[in-house]
C-alpha cells in the first residue's frame, strides 16, 4: 500500500483541486484550502501542480511508510520529525519502508501539505480525490487507515533550488477583495467602517467557512438564495461576517458584500483563531 | 430574447451573474435553463461551470477572465440570438413520502399553527406539482417551489443539530428533502426513501433543474418496504410522460 496513519492528528485529509462542474448538484469545489502551498509541495517531487496530497490542519497526524517513497512537506513553519530526527520544509526526500513520519505541530501558520511522488492513490469520486462526505466516504483521514501511494517508477530528482516559495506573501495580514454584488447595498458609513476595521478569526473556522469576530449593524434587506464561491464574503442578519472557504456550500441566502482574489484564499486558509487581517478592496480592471 | 431587464454582475475575476427580478417564478427558471443551455452548448464544461438559483445564473470560469467586459458582452450577444418561446420542460417525477409521526416531529405543531387537520395538511402537501428550481446546501438537495399558501410556515427559530437523511421539510414558499443526515431549519413533516444523491454513480442523481415533482403519500409500511427494494438495487425512481 503506502502510509499508514498511526495518529490522525486534529483534522488531516486528502485533497487535489476539487470538483469543477457539480455545483448544480449541491456538491462544493473542495480541493487544498491553500492551493498555492499543495501546488508547491507537488512541484518540489516532480508531480504535476494538482496531484493528490496530503493537508494537515495545527496538530499532525504519525504516519509509517510500509513502501518507500519520495516525498516532501510544504507550509510556513513546523516542527516534523522523521523517526526522532528533526525535517525541514520544502527539502524533498527519500523515505523507505518502515520510517515513521511525525508532524507534531505546525508553530506558524495553519496548514501544511505533504506531497508524494505520483501523488496518493484515494479513491476518484466526481472526478476528484478531495475527501468530502458524503461525495467521499469521510472528510478526513482516520487512525489505522492505510493509505496508497503509486509506483515510484519514474522518479527523477528535480531541482528544488528553483522553486521558490513565496513564504512572506503567505503570512501577510492583509487579505484582498473584490466588490461582492451586494457591497453598494451596504451604507457607505458602515463601508468605511468594514475596511477600516483590523479583522479577528473567530474560533468557528473550517474548511467550509471563517467567521470574524467583529460585528456590524446589518440593515440589509433579505434576499432569495443566491449562488456563492469560496472566497464569497457572506453579511449575516446578526452582523457577522462569514468567509466562505473551498468546502462552502454553492448558495447561500445573506448579502455577498465581498469576494477575496485567488491568492487571498491561500492567504486566509493559512491563518488560525485570533490571527487578525484588514480587508483590502481592490479593483475589478 | 429581451436582456434589458437583465443585470450582470461579476463575482471575483473568475465568475459573471446574470440576474432576473428578485422573485420566485416558474417563467423566469424557464428563460434562466434556456440560457444556462445556451451557455453550455458553446462553452467548454472543462472551463465554464454554470449553475441557476431562483433568479440568478452564474458563470464560474476555471481560470481568471482576462477582459470581464468583453466576456459579459459575448454572454448579451448570445443571449440576445437566443430563442426563448416555450416553457422549459423538464422531467416529472413522483416521489413517496410517509407522514407517520414516526418522521414527521413538526407535522403537529404546523398543523396547529395553520389550523389544519393532519390529513388535510397531508392532501395540500401531495396535490401541488412542485418545481425544482435548483439543487444546494447539501449534494442533492432539491429546493421545490410552488408549496400552497396555507402551507408556508417559517423555519424553525433554531435549526435542529441533526435532522434524518429523507426528511421531508417545509419553510417559507419552499418544500425540500435532506438527502444525507444534516443540521437543518426547516419544519419536518414527513420522510423520503429514496436515496436522492449517490455519489458513487456516474450520474449521483436523477434530477436536475427545471424538473417536476409530485409527492405521493405512502403507509409505514410501505416506506419500509421501498427502503428493503432500494437495499437491493431494485428500487426504480417513478418517472412519468404525462400528469394525469
Amino acid at each position: 500500500m503506502g502510509v499508514k496513519v498511526i495518529e490522525k492528528g486534529i483534522l488531516t485529509s486528502i485533497q487535489d483541486k476539487g470538483r469543477f462542474g457539480y455545483a448544480q448538484l449541491g456538491v462544493s469545489q473542495g480541493g487544498a484550502m491553500d492551493r498555492y502551498s499543495a501546488k508547491i509541495a507537488n512541484l518540489l517531487v516532480g508531480n504535476e501542480a494538482f496531484k493528490a496530497v496530503m493537508e494537515v490542519t495545527l496538530l499532525g497526524p504519525l504516519l509509517e511508510f510500509t513502501k518507500d517513497a519520495f516525498i516532501v512537506l510544504v507550509g510556513i513553519e513546523a516542527n516534523i520529525r522523521l523517526n526522532g530526527n528533526e525535517i525541514s520544509l520544502l527539502k524533498p526526500f527519500k523515505v523507505t519502508r518502515g520510517d515513521r513520519l511525525h508532524i507534531k505541530q505546525i508553530t506558524k501558520g495553519a496548514r501544511l501539505y505533504l506531497a508524494i511522488f505520483g501523488g496518493f492513490q484515494t479513491e476518484v469520486r466526481l472526478e476528484s480525490r478531495s475527501q468530502f462526505f458524503p461525495i467521499t466516504k469521510t472528510s478526513s483521514v482516520k487512525k489505522g487507515d492505510l493509505i496508497a501511494i503509486s509506483k515510484n517508477e519514474g522518479l527523477k530528482l528535480v531541482d528544488f533550488a528553483s522553486v521558490k516559495y513565496k513564504n512572506k506573501e503567505l503570512t501577510s495580514s492583509v487579505i484582498e477583495v473584490f466588490k461582492g454584488p451586494e457591497w453598494d447595498q451596504v451604507p457607505s458609513v458602515l463601508q468605511e467602517q468594514i475596511l477600516s476595521t483590523e479583522l479577528t478569526i473567530s474560533k468557528n473556522n473550517s474548511r467550509m467557512a471563517y467567521q470574524l469576530q467583529e460585528q456590524f449593524p446589518n440593515t440589509l434587506a433579505g434576499m432569495l438564495s443566491q449562488p456563492v464561491l469560496p472566497g464569497t464574503v457572506q453579511f449575516t442578519p446578526d452582523g457577522n461576517l462569514i468567509i466562505l472557504m473551498r468546502d462552502s456550500q454553492t448558495t447561500g441566502g445573506y448579502p455577498r458584500i465581498f469576494q477575496l482574489t485567488e491568492d487571498s484564499i491561500n492567504v486566509l486558509a493559512q491563518k488560525r483563531q485570533g490571527d487578525s487581517l484588514q480587508l483590502k478592496l481592490i479593483d475589478e480592471d | 430574447m429581451n436582456i434589458d431587464k437583465l443585470q450582470f454582475k461579476q463575482l471575483g475575476k473568475q465568475a459573471i451573474l446574470i440576474l432576473w427580478e428578485d422573485k420566485m417564478d416558474v417563467n423566469i427558471l424557464s428563460e434562466i435553463l434556456y440560457v444556462k443551455k445556451n451557455i453550455e452548448e458553446i462553452k467548454l464544461k472543462e472551463i465554464v461551470e454554470v449553475n441557476n438559483t431562483y433568479n440568478s445564473l452564474i458563470i464560474n470560469y476555471v481560470f481568471a477572465i482576462n477582459n470581464i467586459y468583453d466576456e459579459i458582452s459575448v454572454l448579451k450577444d448570445l443571449l440576445k440570438k437566443a430563442n426563448i418561446d416555450k416553457i422549459y420542460e423538464g422531467s416529472k417525477y413522483i416521489l413517496p413520502v410517509c407522514y407517520h409521526e414516526k418522521f414527521s416531529l413538526d407535522l403537529e405543531e404546523v398543523c396547529a399553527q395553520k389550523k389544519l387537520e393532519v390529513e388535510e395538511f397531508i392532501s395540500t402537501h401531495t396535490t401541488p406539482i412542485y418545481t425544482l428550481y435548483f439543487m444546494g446546501f447539501l449534494p442533492g438537495f432539491l429546493y421545490l417551489g410552488g408549496l400552497p399558501k396555507s402551507l408556508q410556515i417559517s423555519r424553525k427559530k433554531t435549526p435542529r443539530l441533526r435532522v434524518e437523511k429523507g426528511s421531508v421539510g417545509i419553510g417559507e414558499k419552499q418544500t425540500g428533502i435532506y438527502p444525507q443526515i444534516s443540521a437543518g431549519g426547516w419544519q419536518i413533516i414527513g420522510n423520503c426513501p429514496l436515496t436522492l444523491f449517490d455519489a458513487s454513480l456516474k450520474k449521483p442523481t436523477p434530477f436536475s433543474a427545471g424538473d417536476q415533482i409530485k409527492f405521493k403519500a405512502v403507509s409505514l409500511e410501505e416506506h419500509q418496504y421501498i427502503l428493503n427494494k432500494i437495499e437491493l438495487g431494485k428500487y426504480q425512481f417513478e418517472k412519468v410522460k404525462e400528469w394525469e
